[in-house]
């Protein structure tokens, strides 16, 4: 027996979701402008010590502390200016938007709002842009925000020009909780690699202009006035630390649910083959930071790659090969 | 970091010496390159790059048929992929030499540590140095409060640290679970390995084609195609037996998502043995069946069309239905054979093409626009002469090589017939059925799989974010009266996260010696102040 029948959608919510995914396009690149003039033209201010910022020696020496430090790492210092908080507070207004957005987009389908290509891109840029706001808050780190703004509106171009599609309901391998579960597990992992490559690219640029600088040349620009390599180093580790294990659990979650659906938990399709590589190469990337001579821009360089395997796995596996994990 | 020093005279200094050493030195020497760092990150980097041609050539685990496909696509590359094992990528032997040589690695570089840090737990808290200043992070300041009291609020501070009182100072650690952790991580990971291979060895996989209304009983010939492990007995195999009652697909009519499979739902009986009570079961793509622990999976389904043949005196000398496969999901247009071999004169045969919901296209070509059959229709090619049923074949295909065209159908309706030339006889397009594709699964390495999973997550989770680190606080009455407090840290991994931890670990101590001595003496905080 077949049936057919009609997709039921709530037409107001979905072009409620339609409106603010522009909304907050416009939103993200009115950010990334103060961003820029921030980097671009702000006064180069020391950052408080912090999670991820040195203690100076003789800090908090009001206190009647003295305090020595011996490392060699000189204080974090970055590029700030008044329009940079601005900046952040219409990041955090476009991010709302994006939380709006995919409820509106869940409820006009009537699911969980992440089962099509389209709906990942718009989740993985929310959390990029989230971690964004959370480092920013909690390490200082907002000199990043235009770098991460630039990946987030290419990917939602993309996403809003090539992989839309209406909301509606799933094909039938999507009807499980473990939606919530794998699927959120790798959204999540995989918006903090972003964050993270892009930390690890923007290490490797303040890297050459640190040996630029040290050869005696000029280094001007946004380029020239990045905080220094050690910071974004850490930074960029420090999400993969939070990343790796997520997607690890990501992994495992993925095959306990294969192993309902398909009847085997590991089948090496090309989905699992590459989220494989990824896991794999983000592996390498933890131990070519305690390996000598590997740390450096050597591990942010396997960083950068660990990160395009991720996005491969995004767009080339959905459209170039086929498997039982194809959604486009 | 012991590693890094180990593999420093592992790659540099033994290898200058190598050369005099004789067979037991190159061992020693082969087994200090094999585990260190530095070969590690290398197999680590083969077993991805090794990974990638799974993933853009067709791969047996995947789909035979697939490759088979590559294989008449490719006539002169495929037979030399093949013969590097590039469909056969994550059991071929080069893959396995890596992660073989991989996990040797591991254990190797793993081993040694866990003893390491075994006697790491057993043995106290090294000695206070003498010059704390010299540490990554040292702090001073003096306070009214006395040595001991000062010791006393430490160790309340440092209270998840093990403590060891050299003197006047304490020396304290934290932070032993980091490097079990990492131990159990890789182990875990050496268990999975080892449970997946075992899994592999023991269990099987089969598939099957169900029409609605018929039924399976689990015994070897009943499969369509089987995977037994190396070392399954398939004689003694849960016997089961399962029937399809009914079987139906739900697709989304209209708008962007026309076309779309929404729900695929089976109904079926079981029982656990031949005789036994009689269950029902849902089977649906995300909820299998379990019988026996083995488990039964709806993987797809198709359409069976039924032909009635009458022969030339027109008596019925065929009536059923036999499954087509789809070429593609999106419309189920579906290709299927019909042998007749009993007709009392000569053999018949026919290939069939089956459309669910017929439509022209705008050049006036026949197609099928939708998955669901709302519009079926049928055109069959005939063929009369030997089926050459002799040798074994494909149900899916028609040796036409000895037979005698008997030209195309029109396109038929359900109830159509095809009055065949030359008097050969009739066909009918009587009615469709549907049938669903299962796989039974038998894994016995699922759960132990699971649990070796699982345990690698927690030892990650202990490895990444437990930060192993020494703190040492020298509490020393100077010749004023008070006491200077010295506090140091050493962190072993990331530095300006520890400092700022040390700090305010002195901060803390600071305030807490404050509070006591307001408590204690007003005058002595009085004093504090005026200073
Ligand atoms: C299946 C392959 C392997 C995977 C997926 C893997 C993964 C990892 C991960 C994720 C870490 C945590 C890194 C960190 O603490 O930041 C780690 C640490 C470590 N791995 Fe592996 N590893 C593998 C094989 C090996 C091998 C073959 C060796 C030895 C040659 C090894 C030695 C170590 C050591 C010594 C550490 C601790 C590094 C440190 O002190 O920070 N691993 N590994």
């Amino acid at each position: 027996m077949t049936y057919t029948l009609a997709a039921s959608v709530n037409e107001s919510m979905a072009s409620l979701s339609d409106t603010l995914v522009i909304a907050m396009i416009v939103t993200y690149a009115a950010a990334l402008f103060l961003f820029a003039v921030e980097a671009a033209y702000g006064k180069n201010t020391k950052l408080k010590a912090g999670k991820l910022m040195p203690v100076g020696a003789g800090d908090d020496a009001d206190s009647g502390i003295e305090v020595s430090v011996r490392t060699t790492e000189g204080e974090a210092r970055a590029s700030q200016s008044v329009l940079g908080k601005l900046a952040i507070g219409v990041t955090a207004l476009g991010f709302t938007m994006g939380v709006a957005q995919i409820v509106a987009r869940g409820l006009a389908a009537g699911r969980w709002p992440w089962g099509n290509m389209f709906e990942f891109v718009v989740a993985l840029c929310l959390v990029a842009v989230g971690a964004l706001l959370y480092a920013s808050v909690r390490y200082q780190a907002r000199f990043l925000g235009g770098f991460v703004l630039v990946p987030v509106l290419i990917l939602l171009g993309i996403g809003v020009k090539w992989l839309y599609v209406d909301p509606g309901p799933l094909i039938p391998a999507l009807h499980s909780y473990w939606v919530p579960i794998h699927v959120t597990a790798t959204i999540v992992a995989g918006g903090a690699f972003m964050v993270s490559g892009v930390a690890a690219v923007t290490y490797l640029v303040s890297h050459r202009s640190e040996a630029r600088r040290a050869a005696g040349e000029e280094t001007a620009g946004i380029a020239g006035r990045l905080p220094s390599p050690e910071l974004l180093d850490r930074i960029s580790h420090r999400l993969i630390l939070f990343a790796f294990p997520l997607w690890t659990f990501g992994i495992v979650a993925g095959s306990v649910w294969a192993d309902e659906a398909w009847g085997r938990f590991w089948g090496w399709d090309p989905k699992e083959v590459w989220s494989f590589i990824s896991w794999v190469v983000y592996a390498a990337y933890l131990h070519a930071r305690a390996t000598g001579g590997w740390r450096g821009p050597k591990s942010a360089w396997i960083n950068v790659l660990g990160f395009a395997t991720v996005m491969f796995n995004f767009f080339a596996v959905n459209y170039l090969f086929s498997g039982l994990h194809s959604y486009a | 970091m012991s590693t890094t020093a180990t593999e420093k005279t592992g790659t540099t200094g033994e290898a200058k010496g190598a050369a005099g050493l004789g067979p037991a030195g190159w061992l020693r020497w082969a087994w200090r390159i094999l585990t260190s760092m530095r070969t590690a990150l290398i197999l680590l980097f083969l077993l991805a790059v090794g990974a990638i041609p799974g993933s853009i050539l067709p791969q047996n685990v995947v789909s035979v048929d697939e490759v088979n496909i590559y294989f008449q696509e490719h006539p002169e590359l495929a037979p030399w992929l093949d013969r590097f094992h590039l469909f056969d990528v994550f059991s071929s032997p080069w893959y396995a030499a890596i992660y073989l040589l991989l996990f040797v690695s591991l254990a190797g570089c793993v081993l040694p540590r866990a003893v390491t840090h075994l006697r790491a737990l057993r043995s106290r808290p090294v000695p206070t140095p003498r010059n704390l200043d010299r540490l990554p992070y040292s702090a001073r300041f003096s306070t009214g409060a006395d040595p001991e009291t000062v010791l006393a609020e430490a160790r309340r501070l440092l209270r998840r640290h093990r403590v060891e009182r050299y003197g006047d100072s304490l020396s304290t650690e934290t932070g032993y679970l980091r490097e079990a952790g990492n131990v159990l991580f890789h182990f875990a990971l050496l268990g999975l390995l080892l449970t997946l291979a075992a899994g592999s060895f023991f269990g099987y996989r089969g598939n099957m084609l169900i029409t609605e209304g018929d039924g399976f009983a689990n015994t070897l010939p009943s499969y369509d195609a089987i995977y037994p492990g190396h070392w399954t007995d398939m004689d003694s195999i849960a016997p089961f037996t399962l029937r399809v009652d009914d079987f139906e697909a739900e697709f989304i009519e209209d708008g962007d998502l026309r076309g779309q499979a929404a729900s695929y739902i089976a109904q079926v009986s079981y029982t656990e043995e031949p005789g036994g009570e009689e269950r029902t079961h849902q089977l649906e793509v995300n909820h299998p069946l379990d019988v026996a622990g083995t488990q039964v999976y709806l993987l797809g389904h198709g359409y069976a069309p039924e032909f009635v043949v009458r022969n030339g005196a027109g008596d019925v000398v065929f009536d059923q239905s036999v499954p087509f496969l789809y070429r593609e999901t999106a419309t189920y247009t579906s290709d299927g054979v019909v042998k007749v071999p009993d007709t009392g004169g000569e053999q018949l045969g026919f290939v069939g093409v089956f459309l669910p919901t017929a439509a022209e296209t705008p050049d006036g070509e026949l197609t099928s626009s939708f998955p669901g059959a709302q519009n079926p229709r049928v055109t069959l090619e005939g063929y009369q002469g030997d089926l050459g049923l002799i040798d074994s074949q494909s149900v899916y295909q028609l040796r036409t090589s000895g037979m005698e065209e008997l030209g195309s159908s029109p396109v038929m309706e359900i109830g159509d017939t095809w009055e065949l030339p030359d008097g050969a006889g009739s066909i009918t397009f009587s009615g469709y059925k549907e049938y669903v594709s299962l796989q039974v699964n038998r894994d016995g390495a699922r759960l132990p799989a699971l649990i070796a999973a699982v345990t690698a997550i927690g030892g990650l989770m202990l490895t990444l974010f437990v930060r192993p680190r020494r703190v040492w606080v020298r509490a020393v009455r100077g010749e004023d009266g008070r006491t200077r407090v010295e506090l140091a840290g050493l962190g072993k991994t990331e530095a300006a996260g520890d400092n700022t931890e040390f700090h305010e670990l002195t901060t803390a101590l600071a305030g807490r010696l404050r509070n006591e001595s307001d408590d204690s003496s007003q005058d002595t905080s009085d004093r504090r102040n005026d200073r």
